[in-house]
């Protein structure tokens, strides 16, 4: 049964943010999001019981430490159905997708080889493959959307073609938040020779993921966009690719044996990706983050997620001087602008009556000409939040005014 | 300056009518120009500030550029208070404007319209905002200088 109400009491900052006056309504989540106790005891426990290396030490502790942080490699092969050798852990999303742009495609395109994206590409899907292209004179191509942002498999079907070598896509648009059909996508992708990336950042933390039934080649997701401490994320890779895979770090952990030679042997996938001392305390901390979505379920996160994006819709609908811009998005994101009111004031608005949101091109700098505007005010949902927040959001923008904006300075 | 200015109600109305209607809000073809384009100091200004500065004296100044009302109001009360000033007095204005900024004592009558940001100080995160054209022009000042 979900109650969103005792959910709540699991977040230290929603407490305290309930007390607050005015109250603190956080709606930046997809930016990142608050962390439940158990994640932050998952944290601590950690630093005041068992502070020490992993895959190194010859002590009890050590040991048993490693086996915790190599358990939790089975923990996110169950999240998003995988073997525990196809998840390697990075320091994010980003560290991820760049692992595979410089890791597997600077090594396997060829000139006038392409890379196929779509403009919606938050900048760690973007600028990657710049480089790579720029290095092994692959071209990157563009797929059309509609003005949601929206693409279509009937698009996606006729952008696809025999030179498209990698397609790389977010499952969910972190601006519009429009959700990508997947499965369908990967086996076109297939049927052309070419395999595909996903970016799982604001997908992975609100819906099932199926890595195996859909088929996809990589997929990357932050830890800390799904409760997790930050620092932290995962690329999943099929394990054949992961073997064709290069590391772009070279050092301790990763490598079985060298010599003054510069013969290198590096260890197997996933290990050979992961040089360096992780952030054993963050990996730790996805564990118990996991656990907490997989108490809740999907089936519930979704329906309440959708349930308050859809509220707050048919209520800013009724807004003149509101313009939304991804009414139709299957994810709890919302994306609008108030007439005549830049995005920055208006979040600095929102933010003197305690509502968080974030202002601005999100990251996503190609996305303007299809969506007509340079800049969006984005609210984004968690299952933590609540029809009552969602109210003193909608309040907030019911009588703003540009001149309560610049009174703000004052 | 007298109280009246320093009403709410009139600092407001000039920072809605610069940001309504900015002034010198354009941009030239024209080489002789120094050009600052602000566009890393945050997600979202996207300024572009050009001055030909000529014996000394800045001839001229204009700005194009996405922003909010505090980046556009300012940038555009700058280009008011600095074209016809010779390089020291722009310098001196500069300085006493971020003065005012940091909430420090500062000359009212050399800013003028710009004391309309008297408060934005105590906004942390406005700073950027109602800077972003006075770190422009310094720019191409800087830049001048060193054609020198």
């Amino acid at each position: 049964m979900f109650e969103v109400g005792k959910i709540r009491q699991d977040f230290p900052f929603l407490m305290k943010a309930e007390q607050s006056i005015p109250q603190l309504v956080y709606l930046d989540n997809a930016a990142t999001t608050l962390k439940p106790q158990s994640v932050i005891d998952a944290v601590v426990r950690y630093y005041t019981e068992s502070s020490v290396n992993i895959h190194r030490g010859d002590y009890a502790l050590s040991y048993e430490v490693s086996n915790a942080y190599e358990a939790v490699r089975k923990t996110v092969s169950r999240f998003i159905q995988c073997e525990a050798n196809e998840v390697v852990f990075t320091s994010g999303a980003s560290a991820a997708l760049n692992l595979v742009a410089y890791g597997y495609a600077e090594k396997v395109l060829k000139p006038n080889d392409v890379i196929l994206m779509s403009e919606a590409e938050h900048a760690s899907n973007v600028l990657p493959w710049f480089r790579v292209a720029e290095k092994t004179g692959a071209k990157i191509e563009y797929l059309p959307l509609d003005e949601q942002g929206v693409m279509t498999v009937e698009g996606f079907k006729e952008a696809l073609h025999d030179k498209v070598k990698i397609v790389t896509l977010a499952h969910i648009s972190n601006v519009l938040g429009a959700v990508v059909p997947i499965q369908e996508i990967t086996k076109l992708t297939h049927e052309k020779g070419a395999i595909i990336v996903v970016d799982g950042a604001q997908s992975v933390p609100h819906t099932k993921t199926l890595v195996k039934d859909w088929d996809v080649d990589f997929l990357a997701f932050a830890g800390h966009k799904m409760l997790s401490p930050t620092g932290v994320g995962v690329l999943y890779g099929k394990f054949e690719l992961l073997v064709q895979m290069d590391p772009f770090l070279l050092g301790g952990g990763s490598n079985a044996r060298f010599d003054k030679h510069g013969h290198v042997v590096l260890k197997n996938p996933p290990f050979k990706f992961e040089a360096g001392t992780p952030a054993i305390e963050g990996v730790l901390g996805l564990n118990a983050a996991i656990q907490y979505i997989e108490a809740i379920g999907f089936e519930a996160i979704e329906k309440h997620e959708l349930e308050l994006k859809h509220y707050a819709i048919e209520k800013l609908k009724l807004f003149k001087h509101i313009r939304l811009y991804n009414e139709a998005a299957q994810s709890g994101i919302i994306a609008f602008n108030v007439e005549g009111i830049p995005t920055q004031d208006v979040a600095a608005y929102l933010s003197s009556l305690g509502v968080m949101v974030r202002a601005g091109n999100h990251c996503a700098k190609l996305l303007s000409e299809i969506i007509h505007t340079q800049e969006t005010v984005r609210a984004s949902i968690n299952f933590y939040n609540t029809k009552a927040e969602m109210d003193i959001f909608i309040d907030a923008l019911k009588d703003i005014t540009l001149e309560k904006c610049i009174d703000l300075i004052f | 300056m007298s109280d009246l200015l320093k009403d709410p109600l009139i600092l407001r109305q000039i920072i809605m009518d610069h940001y309504e209607y900015p002034r010198n809000h354009h941009l030239v073809e024209d080489e002789t120009y120094h050009k600052a384009h602000m566009a890393s100091e945050s997600c979202i200004d996207d300024i572009t500030v050009m001055a030909k500065i000529e014996n000394n004296v800045i001839q001229d100044v204009c700005f194009d550029g996405i922003a909010c009302t505090i980046s556009t109001a300012s940038t555009s009360i700058m280009t008011e208070l600095l074209i016809g000033k010779t390089l020291e007095e722009a310098n001196t204005i500069i300085t006493e404007y971020y003065k005012m900024v940091e909430l420090l004592p500062y000359d009212e009558e050399m800013l003028q319209e710009a004391i309309a940001f008297h408060q934005v100080g105590k906004q942390a995160n406005r700073i950027k905002c109602a800077t972003i054209g006075f770190k422009a022009i310094e720019t191409c000042i800087k830049e001048h200088k060193n054609d020198q």
